[in-house]
């Protein structure tokens, strides 16, 4: 038994002696991120083209918040990466960040796109749209508030309605137009919908595609990811059947959510964090970055790819990502009382 | 079962009569103290749970209560039902058909009705969706055939609905019960089914006056795992757009920042599952199911013969579930791997491979060393405590992997923090994370997570070697221990491999906790598949996906092959 024992925990704690080295090596910046590693991994390429410093990524989802947290001081990670407003500001408010003053960062990135107290930065914005059928929908604008009207009965796709970036609508919804006209807006989206919200965005553009449906809501960005699918021609023609409606373009604007980046409270490498911070800012990585994830740099002024153009063109409602972020939790209760995900005929 | 007449449990009581009573007195309480601790370490997240439940201020009750529990607790048990029935039914049906009757395909359906145990849940939900969709083969057939072209223009079944989600869990999770069915058939069954037969009973008696009690605790034992992991299951649902329990967990935790509300819901969600283990323990209690003559059943047992339209159902019924639970998902997986050959395997999917291996292993090797101390000192203490203990050890099978993850990272790194602390004050260097900067929380993760198939396993093997065999050898004067090693361990192999592939199987397609948890540079296939997954582009992970079902493969044919017959 004892020899069993002792394999045991052997095994536990000295058989996996696989640890980042938190020492404090000049040459390196490790990166939590929510946003999937090969998307990022030629941007980091270039930074350490550029600067020498190694990169580590290591690719998290759900509790990367909880796990900084608890490391405490003695959290490895220098750089937190990760998408949607509400994600930023929970680290903030879990207070896992630290205040970045750096005047070249602070001119990459507009005011708008930061946190007050220089807690997080974006680094790209994503418009929230509304994809519609070429053949069945004639219009060309649309808002948010139409997708109530019942004149859309069984024709709209959705996924989610607790889905983050769709949380993220639902809040700005509250912050521009108040709660209670948010959640009567929910109830007639509900009743409009054409089947149970389910699936993820790309899976709306396939709805439409099959005549489900002739709206969906979704990312732009999902669109030049489909447009450029050689693996997969099929998703072209998903992307062919439908097009991109910027919602409420004449009025408050799009909703725009955001991917950023933060520095963590205890970065160990934080002269090395910061010099990865404003590299992200820069206007090459900027440009990098949008061309590669479909979506728009931060950095006024900054070339956008020509897919992302082709998608007409775009007013973001300037609302506070702030606002947005302090109405979630309301947005997600809303959803919760009127059944949302439970789909139509509920 | 091993509970004699007197309803005591174990060896202590009986052993008191046993020639050297004040050793037998004596060793219950080093086996309680191991095992105390050993639980206790399992269960860390429930203990991690309770605290986090206790930091709340109420304010998320009204709102659960009101606007959650009305909706999702119905959703979650018509699904619960759904899976129970459907996993009860394919799992019984196929074992007795492959146990006790011969038709075409027999030895083959004999280990291939395991196959979809090597599928994780979030690949069959993505393989039936793909398969059935708008897009896949047998839609894009019907509109071929009919002339159609937009969906609204016919019928068609939507996957993602619950029914669909019960349908989809269940066809991946039948083989739970399907193994432990057969595995009772093998061990009990077949003696009593030919002196049944020789006395002229009608093949429907047998089944129903002798089959199904004897199989009821194997089929509960199968049903109960495929239900705890339908529970803890978040990936597959959220893609099937299914709110269950779990969801509102997630939804709690994440979107209405209330962590505690969040373990709260988890915990009653574990309460109501310890519930009904009991109930259903309490429900077969002073049943004697332990048999005796488990090896009479040998290499003679004649197969009842089918023909015809019998031989015909037979077959289809055993070609179904792996034809759905895991030639879909196969298919779907090897075509998107097809697509992509060109490209070949990459170094970090190899790296990945290797690593999720070397974990699985030492996982399942962890787990049935504890489990089997634990197993062994609950059967010669006899202590309610410590078999209390064990069987809550069990139940965080049913706790979502991201919440174990975060049950244990969140205590142990408290600890390393604490010990950190007063190294740097005491002797002024800094030993870091000492255990959660390590691959060992991934570890600690999986045995908790899979404790309950290790401990089954176990149990159930020695359950059936009868108390009299140690009672022999301790009478001949050998320890507990040297009993364990000499006489019970070679009996019991079989029962402790089956728990090593189950858990090692597990651990292989493990992504939830595995994501949470893993430290810098370590990828397993599941984080591998994720990563593309995420990103809606799982038709990139197709080689990837084939080398983790193929990988499971194995294993789940040698379970087969230690568990039954090598014939």
């Amino acid at each position: 038994m004892r020899l069993y024992l002792a394999v045991a925990i052997a095994g536990m704690f000295a058989g996996l002696p696989i640890r980042a080295d938190a020492s404090g090596d000049q040459g390196e910046v490790n990166i939590y991120s929510y946003r999937q590693a090969e998307l990022i991994a030629p941007l980091l390429e270039e930074f350490t083209a550029e600067t020498g410093i190694r990169t580590n990524i290591l690719f998290l989802k759900k509790g990367l918040i909880d796990r900084v947290k608890a490391e405490g001081r003695n959290s490895p990670v220098d750089v937190i990466l990760t998408v949607s407003i509400g994600r930023l500001d929970n680290a903030r408010r879990a207070g896992i960040t630290r205040q970045v003053e750096n005047p070249k960062i602070n001119a990459n990135i507009p005011a708008q796109y930061r946190d007050k107290q220089n807690n997080w930065f974006a680094l790209t914005t994503r418009a929230r749209v509304i994809y519609a059928s070429k053949e069945r929908v004639a219009q060309d604008t649309i808002t948010y508030e139409e997708l109530a009207d019942p004149k859309w009965k069984g024709k709209i796709c959705s996924r989610s309605g607790q889905h983050i970036y769709n949380i993220a609508l639902f809040a700005s919804m509250i912050a521009n137009k108040g709660e209670q006209f948010t959640e009567k807006w929910l109830a007639g989206l509900k009743n409009n919908l054409a089947r149970k919200p389910a699936g993820n965005d790309r899976s709306q553009a396939r709805g439409i595609f099959s005549g489900a449906c002739d709206l969906g809501i979704g990312h732009a960005y999902y669109v030049g990811l489909m447009q450029t699918n050689d693996k997969k021609p099929q998703q072209k023609e998903w992307a062919k059947s439908i097009k991109v409606l910027f919602p409420n373009s004449e009025g408050r604007g799009t909703h725009v959510n955001v991917s950023g980046m933060a520095m963590a409270k205890y970065a160990p490498n934080s002269q090395n964090a910061l010099k990865l911070m404003e590299f992200l800012s820069s206007a090459k990585a900027q440009e990098l970055y949008a061309e590669r994830v479909f979506e728009y740099p931060v950095k006024p002024g900054t070339k956008i790819s020509d897919i992302v153009k082709s998608f007409g063109k775009f007013k973001p409602d300037t609302l506070s990502l702030e606002e947005i972020a302090k109405n979630r939790k309301a947005a997600s209760r809303l959803v919760d009382k009127i059944g949302f995900n439970d789909g139509p005929n509920s | 079962m091993i509970r004699d007449q007197s309803g005591k449990n174990g060896l202590a009581a009986t052993g008191q009569s046993g020639k050297k009573p004040s050793l037998l007195r004596r060793l219950p309480s080093r086996y309680s103290v191991i095992t105390f601790f050993i639980a206790l370490l399992i269960v860390l997240p429930i203990i991690s749970l309770f605290v986090l439940a206790m930091g709340g201020d109420g304010q998320s009750f009204t709102h659960i209560v009101k606007n959650v529990l009305p909706r999702v607790g119905p959703t979650t048990i018509i699904m619960l039902i759904e899976i129970g029935v459907l996993t009860a039914i394919a799992g019984f049906v196929s074992a007795w058909l492959v146990s006790f009757f011969d038709f075409p395909g027999r030895r083959i359906f004999s280990w291939a009705l395991m196959l979809p145990l090597a599928v994780p849940t979030y690949l069959a939900a993505y393989g039936f969706v793909e398969f059935f969709s708008f897009t896949g083969p047998i839609q894009t057939a019907i509109r071929a055939i009919g002339g159609y072209t937009s969906i609204r223009d016919y019928w068609f079944f939507e996957v993602r609905s619950t029914t669909g989600a019960a349908v989809v869990l269940s066809l991946v999770l039948y083989p739970y019960v399907y193994m432990a069915v057969r595995a009772i058939f093998h061990f009990q069954g077949a003696h009593i089914v030919e002196s049944a037969r020789s006395l002229g009973a009608a093949r429907r008696r047998v089944l129903v006056e002798i089959l199904l009690p004897m199989a009821r605790p194997a089929v509960v034992l199968g049903v109960t795992l495929a239900l705890m992991e339908a529970i803890n299951d978040i990936g597959a649902m959220e893609y099937l757009g299914v709110e269950t329990l779990t969801f509102s967990v997630f939804n709690l935790w994440l979107n209405q920042d209330d962590m505690a509300g969040a373990a709260q819901l988890a915990l009653f969600l574990l309460i109501v599952v310890f519930v009904l283990i009991r109930l259903e323990r309490w429900a077969r209690k002073g049943r004697k199911l332990h048999d005796e003559r488990t090896h009479s059943l040998k290499a003679h047992y004649q197969r009842e013969g089918l023909t015809g339209w019998q031989a015909l159902a037979a077959v289809v019924f055993c070609a179904l579930p792996v034809a759905f639970g895991f030639g879909i998902p196969f298919f779907v997986m090897a075509g998107y791997a097809l697509d992509y050959l060109g490209e070949g395997i990459s170094p970090q999917l190899l790296e990945a491979l290797a690593t999720s291996i070397a974990f699985a292993t030492i996982a399942a090797a962890v787990t049935m060393v504890l489990a089997l101390i634990m197993v062994y000192s609950v059967r010669v203490s006899g202590s309610k405590m410590t078999e209390f203990l064990v069987r809550i050890a069990s139940v965080g099978y049913a706790i979502p992997g991201t919440i174990v993850a975060l049950g244990i990272f969140l205590p142990l790194a408290m600890f390393d923090n604490y010990f950190d602390g007063l190294m740097r004050q005491g002797f002024g260097f800094s030993t870091g994370l000492l255990i959660t900067g390590s691959g060992a929380t991934m570890i600690l993760a999986y045995v908790v997570r899979f404790m309950a198939m290790g401990e089954g396993s176990a149990d159930n093997g020695l359950r059936k070697i009868s108390p009299r065999i140690d009672m022999a050898s301790r009478s001949l004067g050998k320890t507990s221990l040297q009993t364990l090693r000499k006489v019970l361990l070679p009996i019991l192999s079989p029962a402790l491999a089956t728990g090593f592939l189950l858990v090692f199987i597990d651990s292989l397609k493990e992504l939830s906790a595995t994501i949470t948890l893993r430290p810098f540079g370590v990828n397993t296939l599941s984080t591998y598949i994720y990563d593309f997954a995420s990103r809606s582009r799982v038709e990139e992970t197709g080689i990837a996906s084939l080398i983790i079902i193929s990988v499971g493969i194995i294993p789940v044919i040698l379970v087969m092959r230690t568990m039954l017959d090598r014939r």
